[in-house]
């Protein structure tokens, strides 16, 4: 087990390292349209650590993160657009005027006050999530049942969302791009590469965040209720609070990640709560390896890098790849591929091709009852 | 009177929809614990399949006299190619993941971002070939005696079954692109099915207009619901099916192929999915993304109405069809037109499609409040169900 753990933290060591570079060295090596798009990136992998809490570590697969990832955003975008909104009428933001809305709807009131929007963006996806997680788990839904649900939500709120023109601008959306911050246009080269250090410096500590969640009894709890709910019942833990706090921060964190999102991209509009999106956010997790903070990051990162050189390229021939990706990563590789370097895979790799030799070992130590290699 | 009448029309029309497009998503679920995202796009290929039948109907010169009844024709191809690559799927993917439900949510999203692609990106044309080509690989080998599948011979004997389908596809699909001109082009455009003249226009009784359309899809529907019922409970396999999904091991021990169950199931469900598909052309156009609307309200009706419960099945997709007429439309302000004025306003905020929506989510997650498994849950006595 020690030289488990030691060989489990060398992989992460040496992950982190090539991060930290990476992120340190973009900024002067990336054009400044690469850069907007890793800082996106590195903001989706916010919500991608949140899917792998609730999925990885809990066993609930949530279809609807992207609820909570818009209401980040538009948190945040209302906020940009009420205060660059003076010289309006009415001081309002302009899209109200065109729906001959004269007086900002009561709700709105309270965004714009910064202290007030940076605590919503993380708090109100965060009750919200809790809100409908208990209602889902106070009656043992769970399983399909439960992603079903999450998805049904997302579609509900992406009509709600699309519909609702007086109060939210509807399908059009709330653009950031040229409102002000700071007296700095938002869109701007000098905003967009603060936006990537914020994003940066967030991915690192929710990442720290979310490790200090799994690692010590809550995050034992969380592992009960994905590998057996009924027995860590039966030991007297409610798992519906549990499963309530790990959804609602999840929540949470993709209220973040929308937010940072939505100020990176210039928009936030409902295509966020499209039902592909959300279940793309499944699939970085699922190839990044789940139950590993980590793989969450970097399959978030790496998947929509490549999406955004492919989607150049070849438009046509990302779905297929996204979609043989999906059939790829559940038939083949259940780990994900951090999860499978982290199980010798790449030396079972090169033992395939014939450029190592397998090592001697005794077979009936290293190898359980499935036949399945152990650590 | 007539409001309610037409109302309860509609919300059936609604309804039926929905109906034949969960009828096979709620036995497959049932049976495996399977769901199947890509339930839609069998609709989709069902739908695309209605076009490609009203196009050779329109060309080939000797099934022009026939046109009119092209739709009857287009149901079994749809019910055969939807099911078709069900079962392929079935073979290849799904196979692998049973038990982990999951997994197989996650995999047939990815069959149909593939399947969506491929009628974009694919001339129809070959696209029927390869289907063709798939049908005739799966199912040949039923059709030769046992004894020569065996050993060597047998795998010869497979692999020229498959080189000889491929071959045949190839050949359908060049002959169709050389006939048909539209079919020759990929195009991710959204295609129209004409309804012939026997289709068009409506039925007038007690005042009302019936759409014709409409009313074929309710048949449509009356009979897969009818042919399904006499399958599931009159004949052998839907005797092992039933069982399979009552007791999956139990079966398993007194000999019954849950292998063959699982082939036959799926290929059903995915098949209505095809009929579902025809329906669904004859409302609106049909393009990659027809069956993605549909999708949610499916997996509403079989969480709504229960697991492996037809009835459960039916009455839910018809109170959800009836309910989205009901505020949808506005007609709770019709027929009742003097309510309360704060009443009065939140049913005037529900009152289109997709406002109704949310209010139906609503009230489906109030109602699972009460009755978490459904209205007609499966009974047993297991901890997990």
């Amino acid at each position: 087990m020690s030289i488990f753990s030691t060989k489990k933290s060398w992989i992460n060591l040496t992950i982190w390292v090539l991060i930290i570079a990476l992120i340190i060295s973009a900024p002067s090596v990336l054009p400044v349209f690469r850069l907007n798009l890793l800082g996106r990136y590195l903001s989706l992998a916010i919500v991608a650590l949140g899917v792998d809490l609730i999925w990885g570590y809990t066993g609930m697969l949530s279809l609807g993160q992207g609820i909570f990832f818009a209401l980040g955003g538009y948190c945040a975008a209302m906020f940009l657009q009420l205060n660059s909104a003076g010289e309006f009428p009415n001081g309002i933001p302009e899209f109200f005027g065109l729906y001959g809305v004269e007086k900002l709807p009561f709700f709105w009131e309270p965004f714009k006050s910064s202290i007030f929007t940076l605590i919503s963006i993380w708090l109100l996806p965060a009750i919200i999530a809790g809100l409908l997680g208990y209602l889902v788990f106070r009656n043992r839904i769970k399983g399909v049942y439960f992603s079903i649900l999450t998805q049904a939500a997302l579609l509900v709120f992406f009509n709600f969302f699309n519909g609702q023109q007086k109060l939210i601008n509807g399908t059009n959306g709330l653009k950031t791009d040229v409102t002000q911050l700071f007296g700095q246009m938002v869109g701007s080269e000098i905003m967009q590469r603060w936006f990537f250090w914020i994003s940066a410096v967030l991915v690192i500590l929710a990442w720290f965040f979310a490790r200090w969640i799994v690692r010590d009894r809550f995050g034992n709890i969380l592992i009960g209720i994905r590998d057996d709910e009924a027995r860590v019942r039966f030991t007297g833990y409610n798992p519906v609070i549990f499963k309530t706090i790990i959804f609602s921060i999840a929540g949470g964190l993709a209220g973040i990640s929308g937010a940072l999102y939505t100020v990176q991209s210039g928009i936030v509009s409902p295509q966020f709560m499209t039902v592909p999106f959300s279940i793309e956010m499944v699939i970085w997790v699922a190839v990044g390896g789940r139950g590993t903070l980590l793989g969450a990051i970097l399959g978030a990162v790496f998947i929509n890098y490549a999406k955004s050189l492919v989607s150049e390229a070849l438009p046509a021939s990302w779905m297929f790849i996204q979609g043989g990706l999906f059939i790829l990563v559940v038939t083949a590789l259940p780990e994900g591929v951090l999860g499978w370097i982290r199980k010798d895979g790449l030396r079972k790799l090169l033992f395939l091709i014939g450029i190592n030799k397998k090592l001697e070992t005794y077979p009936s130590l290293e190898v359980n009852e499935q036949g399945e290699v152990k650590g | 009177m007539q409001l309610i009448l037409e109302s309860l029309f509609n919300g059936v029309a609604i309804g039926s929809v929905l109906l034949v497009a969960a009828l096979g998503l709620a036995i497959v679920f049932g049976l495996m614990g399977v769901i199947n995202l890509a339930h839609g796009e069998l609709m989709m290929l069902g739908a695309y399949s209605t076009y490609i039948t009203q196009l050779i109907f329109k060309q080939v010169s000797f099934l022009k006299p026939f046109y009119d009844s092209y739709v009857i024709v287009a149901l079994g191809i749809a019910f055969l190619v939807s099911g078709t690559i069900g079962i392929l799927l079935e073979r290849t993917v799904l196979r692998r993941l049973y038990g982990s439900p999951l997994e197989t949510l996650l995999a047939t999203w990815g069959v149909s971002l593939i399947l969506q692609q491929f009628v974009r990106s694919v001339p129809l044309a070959y696209g029927s070939g390869l289907v063709i080509a798939i049908f005739f690989g799966l199912f040949s080998p039923l059709f030769i005696s046992d004894d020569l599948l065996h050993g060597a011979r047998g795998k010869l004997i497979r692999a020229s079954t498959w080189g000889f389908s491929a071959l045949l596809g190839v050949a359908t699909g060049g002959v169709l692109s050389s006939l048909v001109s539209k079919l020759s082009r990929a195009s991710a455009r959204n295609v129209d099915v004409t309804a012939p003249s026997w289709m068009r226009g409506g039925i007038d009784f007690l005042g009302i207009t019936f759409p014709k359309t409409r009313l074929l899809i309710i048949l449509i529907t009356l009979i897969s619901v009818l042919v399904v019922i006499f399958f599931l409970d009159k004949t052998a396999w839907g005797m092992r099916i039933r069982a399979v999904t009552q007791n999956r091991p139990m079966s398993d021990c007194l000999g019954i192929s849950t292998e063959t169950v699982d082939i036959i199931t799926f290929g059903i469900g995915s098949g209505l999915a095809g009929v579902a598909g025809v329906a669904v052309s004859l409302l609106g156009s049909v393009g990659p993304n027809v069956g993605g609307n549909y999708i949610v309200g499916c997996f509403m009706v079989v969480v709504l109405g229960g697991v492996g419960n037809l009835l459960g099945t039916i009455l839910a997709s018809f109170s959800i069809g009836i309910m989205t007429d009901l505020i949808g439309a506005g007609r709770l302000l019709t027929i009742w037109p003097d309510m309360p004025s704060p009443l009065y306003s939140t049913i005037d905020f529900f009152a289109t499609t997709s406002m109704a929506r949310v209010m139906i989510f609503a009230l489906i997650v109030i109602f699972l409040q009460f009755r978490p498994t459904g209205m007609f849950p499966q009974k047993g006595r297991m901890v997990e169900s």
